[in-house]
């Protein structure tokens, strides 16, 4: 995986100066809130309900152990002794003292992380597909992309005040394990009829308020013009994007108002005027990136056979393992989300355990993903009983990876101020609802998300089933979507009708998935079976009213 | 009207008082224009010759359309004074340098300190803005 160099260490170790710096400056009152806010918000601090939140980054969701070991230290040295992974293959602590946050950044520094641009209307972190360069589908590893990106973006002068955020991600597999199409700007490198690798762009995509499938501006870009493409897409942003209502402000709402056509002439004028500009890193630097996502030593001649003799074990190889490119190995995921637990989060003590399984069982590497779980790349398949035993003896084996208790969550009204509504208890009582009816497994794929406010931090509009809590004259109510992909099936999903209490939502999710288990024909997912019997057998079923009780 | 409170040039600072866009295409002898964000800095590249001072105003400082306007004005050879005017504050400093502005004029005098710590900031880059600084990768890669 990528290591700093003498350069990237003295970026974060000034960023870290800067940052205590700006801290003293507040805290001794030359900056006001006001002028304090947008910064701090640069390094990822931000003020919540109870306390400051800082959200930290993992660049395309990878990490060492001694990384992931420092994020389990942090939790227990300056929060309550956990942390929770987030949707974008971050991690964020609840309960952050300001003054001690300059420390934090520190710690972090010298195990080259950082917070750098984790919230604010700038580039954020650039998320990737969490089985990059271990997929067996994938076309080259997607992260030396994301990490050129990564430094080009970092204290972009040009676009530290955009209209909004700014969310990019990159992959290069037909499948969409990052919600491509859902960014600011989705990157898949490709192949053209030439055999030549470039990147397709697609821009234009989010969830929020307003969500949008990205379409494609352009279907290849030679890799020694990605950084001048990227710098005009958000150049024509920056002069155009709108500034008037922070609703209408993401690119989204830019291209769809301007028009595809119109955005990408744009674009296209813009970056034919910055090829003469020489903004271009050489290739020598790419293959320098390239060179340091190069393979582990995989051992050769091991066997592809699994001794799956306890079943519990089993289940887990059949719900949370995937197929690896290397023989003998399989891509393992750690589900951090037990029955009744709450998604993404997990203790200092858990955090240092994954760490020291990845040093011995996945060549020191682990990475996080958008559906807020922890993937071991590299396993050898002989060692995957040995890993599940630790796992399961720490509560971190929960063999549910897609399945319905496998729930994306925001942190909800328990955390943030923006909330209108809590996730993270519905998530609890879904979960456990469906563990006690046992019907989970025999349902299968099934992807469910929870968003408690419109600003959907949750993905509500990307679930096979959605939820989004609404406040409705002060009570906590909450609709019911179906239909929704992340993948590279995109869709939005749509909305069934009158919204439920927090009971009553588990109960019309539950009523959703009978219709799915009696409707379904062969080999098909909740999601395949909805798109093809439609809305109505759900609707009929969720809505209709008890015998019992009229 | 606020006063020019740091500038990196050596030569005389222009004296006449920025026009708008507007009035500069009217009057074909003036040779300073201030820019306000919603206005395209495209608009002067035909006029660059006779320019000798650029206001680009900042209302807001989260307002960031004037880091475009002052690059797209340096990427079309503008060699005159490039100057930030209105809330442009300690922290944004470096990055307006960064952009081609050569010239503060903040609402609120900065503390002299505090600001030249912010331009003094960054040793290194990561990006080529066209301000002359070698960005990390050409470092790593000398020609």
């Amino acid at each position: 995986m990528y290591r700093y160099d003498q350069y990237d260490q003295q970026m974060v170790d000034t960023r870290v100066a800067e940052f205590r710096d700006q801290t003293r400056r507040r805290l001794d009152g030359h900056l006001s809130e006001d002028q304090f806010r947008p910064l701090r918000l640069m390094n990822g601090l931000y003020l919540q309900l109870h306390a400051y939140m800082l959200r930290v980054a993992v660049p395309y969701g990878t990490l060492s152990s001694a990384q992931m070991r420092m994020l389990g230290d942090i939790a227990d040295k300056y929060d309550r002794g956990y942390g929770h992974f987030t949707t974008r293959q971050n991690i964020q602590y609840n309960w952050i003292k300001l003054e001690d946050a300059p420390d934090i950044l520190a710690d972090l520094a010298s195990v080259e992380m950082h917070a750098i641009q984790t919230s604010g209307n700038c580039i954020r972190n650039i998320s990737s597909d969490q089985y990059a360069g271990a997929a067996a589908d994938e076309l080259v590893d997607p992260r030396p992309y994301a990490e050129l990106l990564r430094q080009w973006s970092s204290f972009h002068p040009e676009f530290l005040a955009l209209p909004r955020k700014f969310k990019i991600a990159v992959i290069a597999s037909e499948t969409d394990r990052a919600a491509m199409l859902l960014h600011d700007i989705g990157i898949r490198i490709v192949r053209n009829d030439a055999g030549e690798i470039g990147a397709a762009f697609y821009v234009g995509g989010g969830m929020g308020r307003t969500p949008m499938i990205a379409p494609l501006i352009r279907d290849f870009v030679p890799l020694d013009q990605l950084i001048t493409y990227a710098e005009a897409c958000l150049r024509v942003y920056n002069r155009h994007g709108r500034r008037d209502n922070k609703y209408k402000a993401r690119i989204k709402i830019l291209v769809h108002e301007m028009g595809k056509a119109e955005y990408t002439r744009q674009v296209e004028a813009e970056f034919a005027h910055l090829l003469s500009q020489d903004i271009e890193p050489p290739l020598a630097e790419l293959a320098r990136i390239k060179a340091q996502f190069a393979d582990p030593a995989y051992e050769t001649g091991l066997a592809d056979e699994i001794d799956l003799a306890n079943p519990a074990f089993a289940r887990w190889v059949a719900s949370n393992t995937h197929a690896h490119k290397a023989p003998g190995y399989a891509i393992a995921v750690v589900s951090l989300k037990p029955v009744g637990g709450i998604p993404g989060d997990a203790s200092a003590d858990q955090i240092r355990l994954m760490a020291d399984l990845a040093r011995d069982y996945s060549f020191d590497e682990l990475r996080v993903t958008h559906a807020q779980n922890i993937v071991y790349p590299h396993v050898r398949k002989a060692d995957l009983f040995a890993l599940w035993q630790k796992l399961n003896a720490a509560g971190l084996a929960t063999a549910n990876l897609d399945q319905i208790g496998d729930i994306i969550a925001c942190p909800g009204l328990d955390y943030c101020s923006l909330a209108n509504a809590r996730s993270i208890p519905v998530a609890q009582k879904i979960s456990e609802r469906f563990a006690a009816n046992g019907k989970a497994e025999d349902i299968g794929e099934l992807k469910l998300k929870i968003s408690g406010c419109i600003n959907a931090c949750g993905h509500h509009h990307a679930g096979h089933i959605g939820i989004l809590g609404v406040d409705r004259k002060g009570t906590e109510n909450y609709q019911l979507l179906l239909g929704g992909s992340e993948g590279a099936d995109c869709s939005l999903g749509t909305i069934t009708g009158p919204g439920f209490g927090e009971d009553g939502i588990v109960d019309a999710v539950e009523k959703a998935t009978d219709v799915y288990l009696a409707r379904r024909e062969s080999g098909e997912r909740f999601l395949d079976t909805y798109r093809r019997i439609g809305m109505q057998p759900f609707k009929e079923a969720i809505y209709a009213k008890e015998s019992v009780d009229g | 009207m606020a006063e020019v409170q740091f500038r990196f040039r050596d030569d005389e600072p222009v004296a006449d008082p920025a026009v708008t866009v507007d009035s500069f295409a009217a009057q074909s002898n003036a040779a300073a224009v201030r820019l306000e964000p919603g206005d395209d800095a495209a608009l002067l590249i035909p006029h660059l010759e006779r320019l000798r001072l650029v206001e680009v105003a900042f209302p807001v400082w989260t307002d960031g359309r004037g880091y475009s306007s002052a690059r797209t004005l340096r990427e079309a050879g503008y060699t005159g004074e490039l100057r930030a005017v209105g809330d442009v504050l300690i922290d944004q400093l470096g990055q307006m340098r960064r952009c081609g502005f050569d010239s503060f004029a903040p609402e609120h005098e900065l503390d002299a300190d505090d600001a030249a710590a912010s331009f003094a900031r960054w040793d290194n880059v990561y990006q080529a803005t066209g301000d002359g600084r070698k960005p990390i990768w050409a470092l790593r890669h000398p020609a």
